[in-house]
């Protein structure tokens, strides 16, 4: 158990850091929305699924979707 | 020199951080309060969802500040966003026929789970948040799929205001009944039973709604100006 919750906060950590390094504002997008999945799994596991459900639904599907329509209406590559 | 100044900060933060959060004991102890609502939440109101049962009983006007707040926000957005309306119509070319096909095929489906989880968020996990919320990306799947198809502005304001009233309603007849707002003043009903709980189901289900509506109609703003 430990070492799932460990390799899934690691996992996190990696999807945070790539979404403050990508310069492609998609890639970001999916980063961010990798490290929303991620802490809905983590909410599960730790026995909180009226979190989870929020988040996985919030989180990961409706801001993803928010930022990718933002993106198209602006510049999709960051200088 | 600030890169390196910077990390250092960054690395004092953390090992500050870590170190409070070490000194909190993870999960074990409950507060007084806490340990109440495990014990008696199940008598008091009926639910067998602890966290439903404190979200829409025992801080239920919290509940309403929260939709309050997401329906400002939405009515924020839509002003902002109709106030610059422009004639120009983007001309988008229709989606693959395996996602115009998979989201007319899904679409149904996740309307009925978001439904079942508002339904029965006394009694299992989720509620209004969580299923309106799945409502709301089923809503983004068909304007992904189906670029044609939109919801009918009336139906979603509709259901939006709907779903407030009844709240509010609901809590003013706890205060005509019981002496004050929303207070559970229905039967409570056999603990695991669909009908019971008093207003906590109804009260789910005006949320889910609203919830639903209310993310629908933010996305379906977006999307029209895009």
């Amino acid at each position: 158990m430990i070492f799932v919750v460990s390799f899934l906060v690691f996992l996190m950590l990696v999807g945070a850091v790539a979404a403050s390094i990508f310069r492609d504002l998609i890639s970001t997008v999916i980063a961010a929305a990798l490290v929303s999945l991620i802490a809905a799994i983590l909410f599960y596991l730790l026995q909180a699924p009226d979190v989870a459900m929020a988040e996985a639904a919030i989180g990961a599907a409706l801001t993803a979707a928010i930022f990718i329509i933002a993106i198209r209406r602006t510049k999709r590559y960051e200088e | 020199m600030r890169r390196i100044v910077a990390i250092l900060l960054l690395i004092i933060v953390a090992v500050g951080i870590s170190l409070s959060l070490a000194k909190i004991p993870f999960g074990s102890p409950e507060t007084k309060a806490g340990r109440y609502y495990i014990d008696e939440g199940i008598k008091e109101t009926g639910a067998t969802n602890i966290v439903t049962s404190v979200v829409v009983n025992y801080r239920a006007f919290d509940t309403l500040g929260e939709v309050t707040v997401l329906f400002i926000a939405a009515i924020g957005l839509g002003a902002v966003l109709t106030a610059s309306v422009g004639e120009e119509t983007r001309k988008t070319e229709p989606a693959s026929l395996v996602l115009y096909t998979g989201c007319r095929l899904l679409f149904p489906l996740i309307l009925i789970f978001g439904t079942y989880i508002f339904i029965h968020g006394h009694l299992s996990p989720g509620g209004g948040f969580q299923g309106g919320a799945i409502i709301a990306s089923g809503f983004l799947l068909i304007y992904l799929g189906c670029r044609e198809r939109r919801i009918s502005q009336k139906a979603s304001k509709l259901a939006e205001s709907l779903g407030g009233l009844v709240f509010v309603i609901i809590g003013l007849l706890g205060l005509v009944f019981g002496g004050y707002f929303l207070l559970n003043f229905l039967p409570k009903g056999t603990a695991n039973a669909l009908f019971s709980a008093g207003i906590i189901p109804i009260i789910y289900i005006a949320i889910g709604f609203k919830v639903g509506s209310e993310l629908a109609s933010i996305i379906d703003n977006l999307i029209e100006e895009s």
